[in-house]
């Protein structure tokens, strides 16, 4: 069944003369030791071996009661053999018979078919031996008290039978004491349940030699380590595998040294899936059996398993930790970062976190004054109070407590009005696990809230006064609306009025001049020199007055928007003579030179011819009124480059100072406006040529000083403006 | 009419000093003259007379003398009797409306009798070659 060797032996066999000193040895054992039938035994085999050359031998005695035979020692036999080492007494056996024999009896086995345990006499291998009954030395019933078996036993019978005599006295002496049958089931009884604790460790056990071969092994580890022949080939190579490994790794172990655990790897023969093992290996000293190496294989597969996985959890558990830990960091980031104060509270009220800002309310540097202290203490006090309800349940999970406490700052021992906001965290089985307040300062909230109300106000009241403004605007928008209204009706009035006064000075002013006409051409006979003068005199002032009507008359017709342009071709040039010949009378009575100053390079214009004569017949009659001695000069000028046509009257007059230049172009002014001026007119002249070269895409231009003459310049262009 | 006599005038104007202004000198000048205050006069001795040229002043009392010549011009008997319309109106549109209503000439007043007696002259003249 496992890989068997002879027991070693302890003494080496010398066969030798007995002698009397041979035999005082085994007597002197016998004396000194009194208490142990198995060790009487064995040293009577030993010396037997030594001094007769028993090769071979075993001591069985007998339990009468139990009809047992029951081995007490071996020599030379299989130590494996020992097992099972009790067996029943059959009287059919050979052995029962030497038992009741008087002497040392020759047994074959073999002639003997007993139960399946077998017989002893198997111990000692094929063959005959020699079976010697043990007896007490009192003569007894003739049952012996126990066997030796001997092989062989040729021979030396005296010795033989003296050790025998020798032996069975002791042991009768030893039963006598009624220790033998007590001892011999007391060590059945360890063994056997040595046997049964071994077989029921569920780790396979080993004894094996420094060889590696297999002495003794439990049950378990039969299932790994033995097969017989009828059990299959799988099984068999498995456990042949196993055997291999297992010899590998105790080696690999006495090479290395000592005795720490280690690592193997084997088959299960019948599932064929691959165990782990732990082998526990220490050697044991024995000192009948020599040195052993027991080895206990713990099966750690499962544990192998098992360690994988806590591995396995490990390494997530570890993961998960470093993101609680990454998590936790940026909470504590966030919680840092924002401006309200942030504590978070333990069930049992103790502060267990808090943000720089609630830093700044709940605790106080060292060196702090007094008073930041006592603020400090005021603050705790308040916040307590606050959160004690949400930490005696007052309040419900997922509640949120609200209020508002005065905070007082620690420095400035300034009250802050805070709005607590507190709510509870609740571990997975509803316990209260925390408490988180925030607390919000309500003084910027408050001082917003007033400013907002201020902006409001202002607001408003800007509105109201938008309000106003454009109300008063609106008004003053109709007002003015109506006024040009007004005013326009005034001034279109104003025009007819004096269309009419116009028309109603004509019609008289026609008779007065037709009549004065009529008289100096002789219709009503001849006249006297002196009447003629008179009549003259009042042609003339008739005439001016004409003049001034018809002044005021344009001057109507072009603010009314009257004044019909009516264009033609034309050289100026050809006006100039038009012009002086139309003044003929009023420069005679001058005494001054008129010089025209044509330009043959003037080309035609689309202008209004009669308006063009009237403004240059107009400037030359000025001219004619305000200079007393010198010349005037009639220039056209014609500037290709601008494309316009100019003509300046010059004269060597009493000038205008430079500041007086717009004032001479208003209606109705001259320079001198004082009731006793010098020079007589409407003062509407320039006022009207200016309009009048204006309506034609024209000006008029001075260049005067006083007492320095004065050049008036009419440009128009050469085509009408669109 | 005998023919030794100048031609007729009829001078229309409600202004009295001016027409007999006009009357006189036309006279002085060997012209025949009749008047008429306002337009229906003008009509009546237009229609009796057929004169020569007619002198309309175009602002009269009751029928003005932009209707008298309308209504001389649409008729047989008076149509090619030259109109000079005489007028104080200096304003713009005057002369056009006057010749819209059928005036043949346009004089401004005041307008000294001589000028007026060149213009009737020349009126004159333009219908004799006709």
């Amino acid at each position: 069944m496992t890989p068997l060797r002879p027991a070693r032996t302890l003494l080496r066999p010398v066969v030798s003369p007995v002698n009397d000193a041979a035999r005082l040895e085994l007597l002197e054992y016998f004396l000194a030791h009194h208490d142990d039938p198995s060790r009487y035994s064995h040293a009577s085999l030993e010396w037997l071996a030594r001094y007769v050359g028993v090769k071979r031998s075993v001591v069985l005695i007998v339990d009468r009661e139990a009809g047992l035979l029951v081995r007490s020692a071996g020599y030379g036999i299989p130590t494996e053999d020992v097992e099972p080492s009790v067996w029943s007494l059959d009287a059919r056996d050979p052995l029962a018979v030497a038992l009741s024999a008087s002497g040392p009896t020759v047994v074959r086995p073999g002639r003997f078919d007993g139960p399946a345990q077998g017989t002893p006499s198997r111990l000692l291998g094929a063959g005959s031996f020699t079976a010697v009954p043990l007896r007490g030395g009192r003569g007894d019933d003739g049952n012996a008290l126990g066997l030796m078996l001997l092989r062989p036993a040729n021979g030396a019978a005296a010795d033989i039978t003296w050790v025998a005599t020798v032996l069975g006295q002791k042991l009768d002496q030893i039963r006598g004491r009624g220790s033998l049958t007590d001892e011999v089931r007391k060590l059945r009884r360890e063994r056997s349940l040595l046997f049964t604790i071994i077989n029921a460790v569920t780790d396979p056990i080993l004894l094996t030699d420094t060889e590696g071969r297999l002495i003794v092994a439990n049950a378990r580890a039969e299932k790994l380590f033995a097969a017989s022949e009828e059990e299959s080939e799988g099984r068999r190579r498995a456990v042949e595998l196993n055997n291999m490994l297992f010899s590998a790794a105790l080696s690999r172990s006495a090479v290395e040294g000592g005795a720490e655990a280690r690592e193997l790897l084997l088959v299960d023969p019948s599932e064929g899936s691959d165990l782990l093992f732990e082998v526990l290996s220490s050697t044991v000293e024995d000192p009948r059996e020599g040195t052993g190496i027991v080895s206990v294989l713990r099966n750690i597969t499962d544990l192998r398993r098992a360690t994988e996985q806590i591995e396995e959890n490990y390494q997530r558990l570890r993961v998960l930790e470093a993101a609680a830990r990454t998590e936790r960091d940026r909470l504590n980031l966030i919680i840092d970062s924002v401006a309200d104060p942030i504590i978070v509270t333990d069930p049992t009220g103790e502060t267990v976190l808090m943000n720089a800002p609630a830093e700044d309310l709940f605790t106080f540097p060292l060196g702090a004054p007094e008073s930041a202290e006592r603020n400090v203490q005021a603050n705790d006090a308040h916040f307590s109070s606050f959160i004690s309800g949400l930490l005696l349940g007052e309040t419900g999970p997922g509640e949120i407590r609200r209020g508002e406490i005065g905070l007082l700052s620690p420095t400035t021992s300034e009250i802050n009005p805070v709005e607590a906001i507190a709510g509870k965290v609740m571990g997975e089985s509803g316990e209260l696990t925390a408490v988180v307040t925030i607390l919000h300062d309500r003084r910027e909230a408050l001082e917003r809230a007033r400013l907002y109300e201020q902006l409001k106000l202002a607001s408003d009241e800007l509105q109201a006064r938008v309000q106003a403004a454009t109300a008063e605007l609106a008004t003053q928008n109709e007002l003015l609306r109506r006024q040009a209204i007004e005013l326009e009706q005034a001034s279109r009035l104003k025009s007819q009025f004096l269309a009419n006064m116009s028309h109603e000075f004509r019609t008289p002013l026609n008779a007065i001049l037709g009549y004065t006409h009529m008289l100096l051409q002789g219709v009503a006979g001849d006249l006297s020199p002196a009447a003629k003068r008179q009549l003259q005199r009042i042609d003339s002032n008739g005439r001016h007055l004409l003049t001034i009507i018809n002044e005021i008359l344009d001057i109507t017709r072009i603010e009314a928007g009257k004044m019909p342009i009516q264009l033609s071709e034309f050289n100026v040039n050809d006006i100039v003579p038009e012009v002086m010949a139309e003044l003929d009378p009023v420069v005679g009575r001058s005494k001054l030179t008129v010089t025209p100053r044509l330009s043959p390079f003037a080309p035609t214009v689309r202008s209004d011819r009669q308006k063009v004569k009237q403004i240059v017949v107009n400037l030359l009659s000025n001219a004619l009124k305000f200079t007393h001695q010198g010349g005037i000069d009639i220039t056209v000028q014609y500037d290709p480059y601008r494309g316009m046509v100019s003509v300046s009257v010059s004269d060597t007059g009493i000038g205008i100072a430079p500041e007086h230049h717009e004032r001479i172009f208003e209606d109705f002014r001259q320079v001198d406006d004082s009731p006793s001026r010098q020079y007589g007119g409407t003062g509407l002249g320039l006022a009207i040529c200016r309009r009048l070269a204006t309506s034609l895409g024209g000006r008029i231009t001075l260049r005067s000083n006083l007492g320095q003459g004065s050049t008036f310049t009419l440009t128009i262009p050469l085509e009408p403006p669109q | 009419m005998s023919t030794e006599q100048g031609p007729l005038i009829l001078v229309v104007d409600d202004y009295e000093d001016a027409r007999e202004m006009y009357a006189e000198y036309l006279r002085f000048c060997g012209f025949r003259v009749a008047e008429a205050r306002n337009g229906n006069e003008a009509l009546e001795q237009a229609f009796t007379l057929v004169p020569d040229l007619i002198l309309m002043d175009l602002s009269l009392p009751g029928m003005d003398g932009w209707e008298a010549t309308r209504q001389l011009k649409s008729d047989e008997r008076t149509r090619n009797i030259p109109v000079v319309a005489l007028t104080g109106h200096a304003l713009a549109g005057a002369s056009e409306s006057a010749q819209k209503a059928g005036c043949d000439s346009f004089v401004t007043k005041p307008c000294l009798p001589d000028d007026l007696v060149a213009e009737v002259r020349r009126m004159l003249g333009t219908v004799r070659n006709v």
